[in-house]
């Protein structure tokens, strides 16, 4: 699954902040010029993957929001989640980048364990960062061997 | 292409049943076999369209079984998953299976078993068919509502009591069926009041969890009077399919659903109709948010307008354009793949004239039913045989 190969790192502690020293938030580009996220085998239109965008680089907006009170097993109650897209530059002429995920407590610690009752607006201005452990793998239905768990929440920046 | 027909129909009480999966299909089976004067051995085909018995139940294997239950041992049998468009999904193979003259008498029973388990264990159920960076993120149904309910109510400037009204409308319209799970009305202040599921929807935004089964027999028009009188049966004058995105952040506007703008597309020109020709519809409110978003796709209003006729009450029972008044999911229930089905059971009920105090004048219906949050959806179109 690309997941596991895109989020493989020279050292995945993430728990720093450091750039470089944390997985990148890896999205797919293709030979027509798009971008995806997540990665799939051939873009939108067809066309094969050429490469890789880290997302970490990308100012991103909050599309939408929720406050999710009714949370699966092994997930954060509350849990809010957000719509956000990444402003990928004037020169980028491809379907908008966009990515889903849990918002992050302001100024919290970049790891797993903080609350999800964090309130946002649709427009703010929000970073990824990176989560060992978004839900409990294992709790779930899932096998928790079929996918990786760790990935990115949305802090918001003031 | 043969015309395909429905000639016989039933659902059971939908809700908190005692009887599992294998239970609840041979008796919306049974009933409808009853319905159209056939048995199990007259069946070439038989379908159970259904989501996840072995995932909720540990039984697979249902449509072998319910083959045997019915006497119906010989015909050729599938099961049909498409998540919550399976019901729908099973209505295009039947049809599929008459229209080729593969079958000449064919079977589609839809259900689900649910309530055993806790509403997180069926939430998560369900949400095992989103993407992996979804599922680890603990997404459900219920949030992709709620932010594309946010995001609607944004952009095209809409109350949120337009959405409660859905609900009340929904709930006013279960009274009058004896199968819902609600057969209750519920005013605009309890559903604003009820508890914060997803922000901004509340509880009564949503679809219960629900047991239930519904059942359609289909035979080609050219012969469907040997079965029932002309003003007994229906006519699937158009039908069609399409998929959206898998991952629903991937979609260009999160609030128009492709699949179905293009199925509808394909089952209008099928049926040689358009919008403006349906009397009645049966859409797959699994949320409040989704009946505004179906009623715009299927071009029955303008994109973000669909708000304004519930609000104007041009969805209601007496409305111009009566929507849901089999309760729709939210008040008659959502036994996952049994509701495309009971959806249809609905339409050939108000086509052949047979809905009783629910009962509008339509001679032309649609169902459209919706799996995943939009990604896979069947569109039906049904007129009287009349």
């Amino acid at each position: 699954m690309s997941d596991h190969e895109t989020s493989d790192t020279d050292d995945a502690t993430g728990s720093d902040g450091k750039r470089g020293a944390e997985p990148t938030f890896e999205a797919a580009e293709y030979a027509d010029g798009t971008v995806t996220y997540p990665p799939h085998t051939v873009s939108p239109n067809g066309a094969e993957r050429v490469g890789t965008v880290d997302l970490r680089e990308y100012e991103a907006r909050i599309v939408t929001w929720t406050m999710s009170t009714a949370t699966p097993p092994g997930v954060r109650e509350p849990n809010t989640l957000a719509i956000v897209e990444f402003d990928m530059g004037d020169e980028y002429d491809g379907p908008v980048v966009r990515a889903l995920g849990q918002v992050a407590e302001r100024g919290g610690a970049d790891d797993a364990g903080e609350p999800g009752d964090v309130e946002v607006d649709i427009g703010d201005r929000v970073e990824p960062v990176y989560a060992d452990d978004l839900r409990e793998p294992g709790a779930g239905i899932r096998e928790p061997a079929s996918q990786d768990w760790d990935g990115f929440r949305f802090r918001p920046v003031e | 292409m043969e015309r395909v027909a429905v000639i016989g129909a039933s659902m059971t009480q939908f809700g908190q049943r005692d009887a599992w999966v294998q239970e609840l299909l041979a008796e919306a089976g049974a009933a409808a076999l009853d319905d159209a004067g056939i048995d199990g051995g007259d069946l070439d085909h038989l379908y159970v369209s259904n989501m996840a018995s072995g995932e909720f139940e540990g039984q697979t294997g249902v449509p072998n079984a319910l083959a045997h239950d019915l006497a119906a041992t010989g015909a050729y049998t599938a099961r049909i998953d498409q998540t919550s468009s399976s019901g729908g999904a099973g209505v295009y193979a039947a049809w599929q299976s008459v229209a080729s003259g593969a079958s000449d008498v064919t079977m589609l029973v839809g259900g689900e078993k649910m309530t055993h388990r806790t509403t997180s264990e069926a939430t998560d159920v369900i949400a095992s068919l989103t993407h992996p960076v979804e599922y680890k993120h603990g997404v459900t149904l219920p949030s992709f509502a709620g932010l594309t309910a946010r995001l609607y109510l944004d952009e095209y400037d809409a109350p949120r009591e337009s959405l409660g009204k859905v609900a009340v409308k929904n709930h006013r319209n279960g009274v009058d069926n004896p199968h819902a799970q609600f057969q209750k009305e519920v005013d605009l202040d309890t559903v604003l009041g009820s508890p914060v599921v997803a922000d901004p929807l509340r509880l009564y935004d949503f679809c219960p969890i629900t047991d239930g089964s519904a059942a359609l027999v289909f035979c080609p028009e050219s012969v469907a009077q040997e079965y029932v009188p002309e003003d007994e049966y229906a006519v699937i004058s158009g039908i069609g399919g399409a998929t959206d995105t898998h991952v629903v952040h991937e979609r260009a506007d999160p609030t128009t659903m492709g699949g179905v703008v293009d199925s509808s597309e394909i089952a209008y020109e099928m049926a040689g109709v358009g919008p403006d020709d349906v009397d009645v519809a049966e859409l797959h409110d699994m949320f409040t948010i989704l009946e505004f978003l179906q009623s715009e796709d299927l071009g029955f209003f303008e994109k973000g307008e669909g708000w304004k006729a519930v609000e104007e009450g041009v969805t209601d029972r007496d409305g111009d354009l009566p929507i849901n008044t089999s309760g729709g999911l939210k008040s008659k229930g959502h036994p996952l793949g049994g509701s495309g089905v009971a959806q249809v059971y609905e339409i050939y009920q108000q086509v052949t004239g047979n809905a009783g105090p629910r009962q509008v004048e339509a001679d032309t219906g649609l169902a459209c039913n919706v799996g995943g949050f939009g990604n896979c959806v069947t569109t039906a179109i049904l007129e009287g045989g009349r």
